[in-house]
């Protein structure tokens, strides 16, 4: 951030990592963010593995329909298509391979104002994965852990610039309901509800500014800054949403109402350790294998109960 | 140092922002920038990341090694110590036309300051501007040292798509943008010195302390160095 540049990388990071760990890739790798907008791929040429991760997508492959989260292989002459589905904002679109994009100061991750990184995807653009592959042990349908739902309850601490805001307008952050508006992308999301008026003149030079700063504009508007924020700002920053609430946070639609709650910050790090513990035991049971069709066939079997003498080894 | 200051402020799960006034001053700057050195000779132990500002310095940290209070004594600690010795600078020359068409804005900032466009044109030149921090988007540098009788608030208007190269200023600010984008500073001009290049081995031009001075050139030359 010290030359201006925010992290960006995906809206929703836990989607993120449990698209990759569903097919088995390491963690940090890069995949195709699909927005409300929805995404529809043409398979032109050989075969690739894919793993949908992210919010409640409508997600088809071919003529049949797929579970929001799921493995599967995309094939030449198929068509995969995420469409916005019945809740959540951003889907991760994973591959088993190599996405071929530009680099940017080491990260293949997208700012989308500048579009530098590796870039926005438009109609007719082509995609190329290095190394293609199936993952054939992995496909089906993935459970979706509770971190991964839209959180309206997200937890923030007070602050950093609490001090251009009266009392009551600190209660009315924490106390009163606001609702997510229309107005939002991957810079920032602007919310409706009581106005929160700043009490001092808007004299502050420039602060750093971070993903979660919920910062307030002569409009009395709130804006929660996200993936490719400005990395600095003039305006104060009422509250901070811990980074732990974010991807729940950005999961939210248009409309939805949510309510801040207020931690102090021993108690945000408690929470922050305690989610980065739950959500590595969920990725971990999800990059586990599920074995091939026939292997699962003979599993079920197995289970099932019918069981010779020379299979158990009596 | 100003009074009551430093401050250190925990922000939500992962950073302190260490608070050093509460305006622009260059005496406060060089107290940010004394520890911003300190941190990058000896980073505190899961730090992701410092941001440098004008008053205040952003210490990102890891919550899963480290918390906002080993962090704050952490700070506390390095600002007892000796600071080390100020890092060597490299003034850097921004280029600058100021054709009619280049520089929408200079009619209305010789109107408002009660000087002739060459006045303003020759005041901004002669200044000496410092990199005191960058913000905002990819390789935006914010310098100080517009001259007083050049000193105006923004504009209540943002203009937009402002192209990038413009050369903008606003109060004691002036800032080259990297990106089409709008902006409530006046356009004084525009520069085709590449301040970032996005795809070179170091893609800013400018490290934070840098001096820099603007020399006017003939829309030939900017022509020139535009089209490459």
């Amino acid at each position: 951030m010290r030359f201006g540049v925010p992290g960006s990388g995906p809206m929703d990071r836990g989607a993120h990592a449990a698209a990759l760990a569903a097919l088995g890739n390491p963690p940090g790798g890069a995949v195709v963010e699909v927005s409300l907008g929805g995404l529809v791929l043409d398979c032109t040429e050989g075969e690739v593995g894919f793993a949908v991760a992210g919010g409640g997508f409508a997600v088809s492959l071919g003529p049949g329909r797929r579970a929001s989260w799921t493995v599967g292989s995309l094939r030449a002459g198929q068509r995969l298509a995420l469409r916005a589905g019945d809740w959540g904002s951003w889907a991760c679109l994973a591959f088993a391979g190599d996405l071929v994009a530009p680099r940017w100061l080491g990260s293949m991750a997208t700012h989308a104002p500048s579009g530098l990184g590796g870039g926005l995807l438009r109609a007719g653009d082509r995609l190329e994965i290095a190394g293609a592959g199936c993952r054939l042990d992995r496909e089906g349908d993935l459970p979706i852990p509770g971190w991964a739902r839209p959180g309206p309850h997200p937890r923030v601490v007070i602050g950093p610039q609490e001090r251009f805001f009266a009392p009551g307008t600190l209660a009315a952050l924490v106390g009163r309901e606001f609702t997510v508006t229309g107005a939002g992308d991957r810079q920032g999301l602007r919310l409706s509800g009581p106005a929160l008026p700043v009490a001092a003149p808007l004299d502050m030079p420039s602060e750093p500014a971070l993903r979660g700063s919920v910062q307030v504009a002569g409009d009395r508007v709130p804006t929660v800054l996200l993936a490719d924020h400005q990395t600095t700002g003039g305006y104060p920053k009422i509250a901070t949403v811990l980074d732990c609430d974010l991807d729940r946070f950005v999961q939210l639609r248009s409309g939805d109402r949510l309510r801040f709650r207020p931690v102090a910050p021993d108690a945000a790090i408690h929470l922050a350790r305690a989610a980065t513990g739950q959500q590595a035991a969920d990725l971990l049971a999800l990059s586990a294998p599920r074995g091939t069709l026939d292997h699962r066939l003979r599993v079920m079997n197995l289970t099932g109960g019918v069981v010779s003498a020379q299979d158990s080894g009596l | 140092m100003s009074a009551g200051f430093p401050r250190f402020r925990a922000v939500a799960d992962r950073a302190v922002l260490a608070e050093f006034g509460d305006r622009i001053d260059p005496a406060i700057h060089d107290d940010v920038l004394r520890l911003d050195r300190q941190l990058a000779r000896d980073p505190l132990p899961g730090m992701t990341e410092a941001v440098p500002a004008y008053a205040s310095l952003l210490v990102a940290f890891d919550p899963q090694v480290t918390d906002h209070e080993i962090v704050t004594a952490g700070l506390r600690r390095l600002l007892d110590a000796p600071a080390p010795p100020a890092p060597k600078v490299t003034l850097r020359e921004v280029l600058v036309c100021h054709d009619d068409d280049l520089a929408p804005d200079l009619p209305e900032v010789a109107a408002r300051t009660g000087l002739t466009p060459q006045a303003v044109l020759a005041a901004h030149l002669a200044s000496d501007y410092r990199v005191v921090m960058f913000g905002f988007a990819p390789g935006y540098a914010y310098l100080a040292g517009v001259p007083p009788a050049l000193h105006l608030p923004r504009k209540p208007v943002a203009r937009r798509d402002v192209p990038a190269g413009s050369v903008i200023i606003a109060g004691s600010q002036c800032l080259v943008t990297t990106l089409t984008m709008p902006t409530g500073w006046w356009i004084i001009g525009r520069s085709p010195t590449p301040i970032l290049q996005a795809w070179q081995q170091r893609p800013f031009l400018f490290d934070v302390g840098d001096p820099v001075r603007f020399r006017s050139v003939p829309r030939a030359e900017f022509d020139a160095l535009a089209a490459r």
